[in-house]
């Protein structure tokens, strides 16, 4: 078999001429994620090893440097919650501990999987477009059948979620002030509670809370849980999509007031 | 309101063939069949196309529109605009028969590779007994009417021939997953469906379920939760320490 002898035009199908015959814009999905991630890692890549700007009004911490762990955080004070440990080094950012986990999570989701398998694999890049791949063996081997390790990234981004929660309930307590709320307050509580629903409507959580089992009836609560779950995780996609803007807006916002570009809008105390 | 459609309808047979174009009249309401069907009546009485109820649920008329995987019966044209021309080829991950008509033995081939739904020995057909919950998800896999368009357009055949040999395609993955997710389904089909039916290969992209015309979301309710349990029986130390020490009962 020759290589244009492949796929679409393979001996006893239609001989159609066209490998591909669609006429809308299918190129558009792909190319407009592939932009979206870019952004994404560019702007997380930046700012993970700026070590600069990630703690504002002696309360505020961007998610992308929590939790900080580096000697390094000594530079603002009250921004470590955990302690520091890790070497101040500009090759290892501060959370150094997290984020390799939290990219390990989103790289091996279900939802990213099929995103930059579509966009920057393009197998396929839309449907019956073909993929310019002569042989195909999917998540079979090394490396993609590490995949299957997604649900580890999620117990361990849970974690990561436990500990932005804490990060955004005591934001609300200023070193000299006390309480106080302010304009940053809303966002680190907004992006907490969107990085929640993303990292509960993973479908490996729907496995673990309910989908492993055959008889729902004999185990109500986890079947309620996975219905509840598996509302969310129709919304799996959105979520992966929203919380990359929230994250990057949240870490904006903190950068800007740590600058002192902006002024945290202060609306209680 | 009634307009002369231009359609571009693929002739020919596994040695050859062309697209020709055709003027045909379309009236409001009509689908893409009613078309197809009246090129046979006024010019190409010879034209083969399958077909059977009309109604979206035989799953006879699976062709590809304008590049698309889809049902020539539920295709309105309504979607097309008057000047659009309208390609129709027959799926083009099966061997062509005659114009619109392929060869999909390859799915029943497929579908006999299934063992076939295994209760419990000791229980006699009559004496099932099964709360709604718990054949509740299965139930969404049974409205497949086999159209086999999700077949068609998954890429792991559709763009790799020889990967035929070893991927039963999103249709029996799911077959599979409705078997293993059965209250009284007794056999494991965990190893079976990594191993035999190629589960594997699927990447998870989703076109099966972006082209199935009953709407079954293949992938999320089916592939999967199915990738899901063979990740805990091959590919997780802590849920095998869990089951060698509990032996609970799913
Ligand atoms: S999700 Fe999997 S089975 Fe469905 S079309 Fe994509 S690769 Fe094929
Ligand atoms: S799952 Fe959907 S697309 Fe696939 S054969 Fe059944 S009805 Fe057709
Ligand atoms: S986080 Fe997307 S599937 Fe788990």
């Amino acid at each position: 078999m020759t290589t244009t002898a492949r796929g679409v035009d393979a001996r006893g199908r239609a001989q159609v001429g066209a490998r591909n015959l669609r006429t809308d814009r299918w190129w558009l999905p792909p190319a407009a994620t592939t932009v979206g991630l870019l952004i994404f890692l560019v702007y997380g890549g930046a700012r993970a090893f700026q070590q600069q700007y990630f703690f504002a009004d002696e309360r505020y911490l961007t998610p992308f440097y929590s939790p900080c762990v580096s000697l390094g955080c000594a530079s603002e004070p009250g921004s470590a919650h955990f302690g520091m440990f890790l070497p101040d080094h500009p090759l290892i950012p501060y959370a150094a501990l997290s984020l390799p986990f939290l990219l390990g999570f989103r790289l091996t989701c279900y939802y990213y999987r099929k995103a930059y398998y579509r966009s920057f694999w393009l197998a396929p890049a839309a449907c019956a477009v073909p993929e310019p791949h002569a042989a195909y063996t999917g998540e079979t081997r090394f490396p993609l059948i590490l995949q299957n390790s997604h649900r580890y990234f999620f117990y361990v981004a849970v974690i990561v979620s436990l500990v932005n929660t804490y990060d955004a309930i005591v934001a609300f307590r200023h070193p000299t002030d006390g309480f106080v709320v302010g304009v940053g307050n809303l966002v680190l509580l907004v992006n907490v509670a969107l990085l929640w629903c993303y990292t509960v409507s993973c479908h490996s959580c729907r496995h673990v809370m309910g989908g492993r089992l055959t008889h729902f009836s004999k185990h109500p609560v986890r079947y309620w849980l996975w219905t509840k779950i598996s509302a969310l995780n129709t919304r799996h996609m959105l979520f992966a999509w929203i919380t990359l803007g929230t994250l990057i807006l949240t870490d904006l916002y903190v950068m800007l007031v740590a600058r002192g570009t902006i002024t945290d809008l202060r609306l209680i105390g | 309101m009634s307009y002369t459609g231009r359609f571009r309808v693929w002739r020919g047979h596994a040695g050859g063939g062309a697209l020709a174009d055709f003027e045909v009249e379309v009236n409001e309401g009509e689908v893409v069949l009613d078309v197809i069907h009246r090129l046979q009546a006024t010019q190409a009485p010879d034209l083969a196309v399958r077909w059977n109820c009309k109604a979206g649920k035989c799953g006879s008329c699976s062709a590809e529109i304008n590049g698309q995987p889809r049902l020539l019966c539920m295709t309105r044209m309504s979607v097309f605009t008057p000047d659009e021309v309208v390609t129709v080829t027959p799926m083009r991950t099966f061997p062509v028969i005659r114009d619109l008509v392929t060869d999909v033995s390859y799915n029943y081939a497929k579908a006999r590779e299934i063992p076939s739904f295994t209760p419990p020995i000791d229980l006699a057909p009559g004496e099932f007994r099964m709360s709604q919950a718990d054949v509740q998800r299965s139930q969404e896999f049974r409205k497949c009417i086999e159209c086999f368009l999700c077949q068609d357009t998954c890429h792991v055949v559709r763009d790799h021939e020889e990967n035929k040999a070893v991927f039963a395609g999103p249709r029996f993955l799911m077959r599979v997953a409705e078997l293993e997710m059965h209250p009284l389904d007794v056999s494991d089909r965990v190893a079976g469906v990594q191993d035999q039916h190629g589960l594997g290969r699927c990447n998870i992209t989703k076109c099966c379920t972006e082209v199935c015309p009953e709407g079954i979301k293949i992938t999320d309710n089916a592939l999967i939760p199915m990738k899901e349990r063979v990740a805990d029986q091959r590919y997780d130390p802590l849920v095998w320490l869990g089951r060698t020490i509990s032996r609970r009962p799913r």
